[in-house]
């Protein structure tokens, strides 16, 4: 670099650069992962046996709620905005960010926020406990702990919608010339129409828990129908951010399938166009099927009925994008490296989290899964099946890019297949537990449901311990290993493969030509 | 730093991370004084100060830089799109409010009144509105001059509510009158302009503030008094906030541009503000609608 740096600490507190902020970001997100994946561990121990062993169930409750919360605000979703820090200035041929001080900024209230969270646990009366939907009347009556939550919501949110706002810029005015919207990188699309989402959701959840706030502190009357309010105007205001959310968390894992399946197939991708248009429906349709999160709360049948066949729809947009993932291998001289694994894997467990969100989308078939382990068994095949797995891909296709080194082959498929086999035991038998009505947020369960949980437990183990080999793989590729070339993958496509590995500091100091 | 080549990339900066320091000190500190935890409202009063403070040193920075000329049309570009979706979440975050009166409006409340809900839980309970429920006060006709235990008296859209929509009205006038003068170089116009555009602004919040001392003190209209004092409340006052920010941007832009800042073809610091005028000015029509008027 032309200019000096800070070094050590100072580097990355203080730094504008979107590789080290990606990298910060990544290394968050592994964190909170391991926080959130001991949590789950504590739920399924407590629920390898029937009665009730390890925890009491107050803990319990604060354990599934946190457990979520730090999943979703704190793994999966810093994790992809890591990503799209690391590739979208390499992909779209820029050297940083639109935005780089804001970038930092939108960073270093995650670490803050998670503090805060954390925090939550130890106070009196503990951590949220209501479930991370944190509806009222329970949401209301909790003790501080809740207003922790309150306002770690409200601080995620914000770095949520900061990071947004310079994905969309950096998209929309960093590219490089000749870098049409219609060439870019799947990845850089899907974000693009991910971080709108995030613009367009979060601050309604924000509104939500502000509502909330006020409810428990200011004696208003939201939520309370005495005042003549309603705790189902809750719901409603928390899906309509919430659905989009989903979206938020598994658009930019279709990206990354997108970008992983073409390199290992050797072809490009089958209709990019249609990939484009189908990942904007999705996002369009994200905002009007809310309500089938509540088809129990007791609607009005037109309100049933419409929910329902809004959620259907949802099927064609994501079927044709799966299906352009099998179209792109089908004939394709496929090899299968570590990502190419996990972007298969990945659409297959997905793709079953996407059959059984169809079934629960069906209202009179939902009033039976409604609250059972179906509906924990679908949720997990689409996030950790869908946008975990499509992360573990995205950090083994672009490590060597990353560090200038290559990983260990061998170990990386260990860590596929482990996780692979535990996830599945873990979550496969959910959904016979939820067929046969085991209700989720529940401590203890009836006798006949012990085999499957048992097997569920053991699935969980497996998974977590599986875990280590991968932060072993990754910490040993950034210390050294078998040096990367430009290209990494021999069909890989893109911006990013043309500047050596690892890639410079700013990665385009001079703007690409783009044919 | 652009000797570098066509792209602007700004240095290192420790504000960032203070910031996020800051508002972690607010939302603690918020959090500990409604629970009555006794440092809270110095944790909190800390954290505001932090901001502030950030606040002026970081603008500070980015306003030197730009009056540096350091900034080229791209960094202008991004600025642009930046505060565009930021106005766009900020339209969101109201979106839940007015979303939330309209569910409660249209459901909530006469569902409350009929059928098995009306029978078996709130018998006798007559949907209108403005309602504060089955429980809370009983409304009266708006504005009404003799409110007694348990009423309130809904506020009326005539009177200063419509004086308020006539006063941001002509500040989104001003400020465009001031941002034409800016264009053509005219920085009397300018100035004046923006003066007016601020001295509309305080006064509105100055109205705003007597309306609702009047709610507070002859209404019996409070923000527990039901959903209507609620959505009220809620609504006006994030409106409120809102203006309350709009008017210290415009403060800073209209000291600036004594200053002597901003350039006839480069003036985004102004563009920004005036958007978020404008912004707020949109949100205050639809609360006059929805809230004060319908």
């Amino acid at each position: 670099m032309a200019h000096d740096h800070p070094t050590g600490l100072k580097r990355w507190l203080f730094t504008t650069n979107h590789k080290d902020i990606g990298t910060m970001y990544l290394v968050f997100a592994f964190t909170m992962a391991l926080i959130g994946g001991s949590m789950s561990l504590v739920i399924r121990a407590e629920l390898f046996q029937p009665g009730l062993q390890i925890v009491e169930p107050h803990f319990f409750n604060q354990m599934t709620t946190v457990h979520a919360l730090v999943m979703i605000f704190g793994f999966i979703m810093p994790a992809f905005v890591g990503l799209a820090n690391w590739q979208i200035p390499m992909m779209i041929g820029a050297p940083d960010m639109a935005l780089p001080r804001m970038n930092n900024w939108s960073f270093w209230i995650l670490p803050f926020a998670g503090t805060l969270l954390m925090l939550s646990l130890f106070m009196p009366g503990g951590g949220p406990a209501g479930g991370w939907t944190i509806y009222p009347p329970l949401s209301v009556q909790g003790g501080i702990g809740m207003d922790f939550t309150i306002l770690t919501i409200h601080l995620l949110g914000i770095s949520s919608i900061l990071g947004s706002i310079n994905i969309i810029s950096t998209i929309l005015n960093m590219r490089a010339p000749g870098m049409t919207l219609m060439k870019m990188p799947m990845f850089v699309w899907s974000w693009l129409i991910t971080a709108f989402l995030l613009i367009a959701s979060i601050p309604v959840l924000a509104g939500a828990v502000t509502m909330l706030l006020t409810d428990r502190h200011f004696g208003t009357h939201f939520f309370n129908a005495a005042g003549g309010g309603d705790p189902v105007l809750f719901q409603h205001v928390f899906w309509f951010f919430g659905h989009p959310e989903v979206y938020i968390l598994v658009l930019p894992a279709f990206g990354v399938f997108s970008q992983i399946i073409p390199t290992f197939a050797r072809k490009p991708l089958f209709g990019y166009a249609s990939m484009v248009f189908a990942t904007a429906t999705i996002a369009f349709l994200s905002f009007i099927v809310w309500a089938h999160h509540m088809y129990t709360v007791g609607m009005p049948m037109a309100g049933e009925l419409f929910f329902m066949y809004s959620t259907m729809l949802i099927a064609v947009p994501t079927g044709v994008k799966v299906f352009n993932w099998l179209s792109t291998m089908w004939r394709g001289s496929m090899t299968f490296e570590t990502p190419m694994l996990w972007a298969i894997g990945g659409v297959f467990t997905f793709t079953i989290g996407g059959l059984s969100g169809l079934m629960l989308s069906i209202t009179p078939a939902d009033f039976q899964y409604h609250d059972t382990y179906f509906v924990v068994a679908h949720f997990h095949y689409v996030i950790i099946g869908g946008s975990a797995f499509a992360l573990f891909g995205a950090i083994f296709y672009w490590l060597p890019k990353w560090t200038g080194h290559m990983y260990n082959e061998g170990l990386g498929k260990l860590h596929f297949w482990l996780t692979m086999i535990g996830f599945n035991l873990t979550f496969f038998p959910q959904h016979f537990l939820g067929l046969a009505g085991m209700p989720r947020r529940i401590p203890d369960y009836s006798l006949q449901f012990s085999g499957f949980n048992e097997w569920s437990t053991i699935g969980a183990f497996l998974t977590i311990g599986a875990q280590f080999i991968f932060f072993y793989v990754a910490f040993k590729t950034i210390k050294g290993g078998e040096k990367a070339t430009k290209e990494v993958w021999e069909g890989a496509e893109g911006l990013e493969w043309t500047v050596a590995s690892p890639a410079p500091y700013h990665t385009f100091e001079t703007a690409p030509n783009v044919k | 730093m652009s000797a570098k080549g066509s792209y602007y990339l700004p240095e290192p900066s420790a504000w960032p991370i203070v910031t996020s320091a800051g508002m972690f000190l607010l939302a603690l500190g918020l959090i500990l004084t409604i629970n009555s935890v006794a440092p809270g409202s110095w944790i909190m009063l800390a954290g505001f100060a932090v901001i502030v403070y950030m606040m002026i040193r970081w603008f500070g920075q980015v306003i030197t830089e730009s009056e540096a000329g350091s900034y080229n049309d791209q960094v202008d570009m991004s600025f642009r799109l930046g505060m565009g979706w930021f106005i766009g979440s900020e339209v969101m975050f109201f979106a839940a409010f007015f979303g939330a009166l309209f569910y409660i409006r249209q459901f909530s409340v006469p569902w409350l009144g009929s059928g098995l809900e009306s029978e078996l839980l709130w018998k006798g309970f007559e949907s209108t509105w403005p309602t504060a429920g089955p429980q809370g006060p009983v409304a009266l006709p708006p504005n009404s001059h003799h409110v007694g235990e348990n009423q309130f008296s809904p506020m009326g859209a005539m009177g200063i509510p419509f004086i308020n929509t006539m006063i941001l009205l002509s500040s989104g006038v001003t400020v465009t009158w001031a941002h034409w003068g800016l264009k053509k170089d005219n920085r009397a116009q300018l100035i004046t302009g923006l003066f007016l555009t601020v001295a509309l602004g305080i006064t509105f919040l100055s109205l705003q503030a007597y309306e609702y001392v009047h709610a507070y003190t002859e209404l019996g209209l409070t923000l527990q008094a039901g959903v209507y004092g609620a959505t009220f409340f809620m609504l006006t006052g994030f409106h409120g906030l809102h203006v309350t920010m709009g008017t210290i941007m415009l403060i800073v832009i209209l000291g600036r541009s004594i200053k002597g800042h901003f350039s006839a073809e480069h003036h985004f610091g102004f563009e920004g503000v005036a958007w978020y005028w404008h912004f707020v000015d949109v949100v205050w029509l639809g609360l006059f609608i929805f809230v004060y008027w319908l």
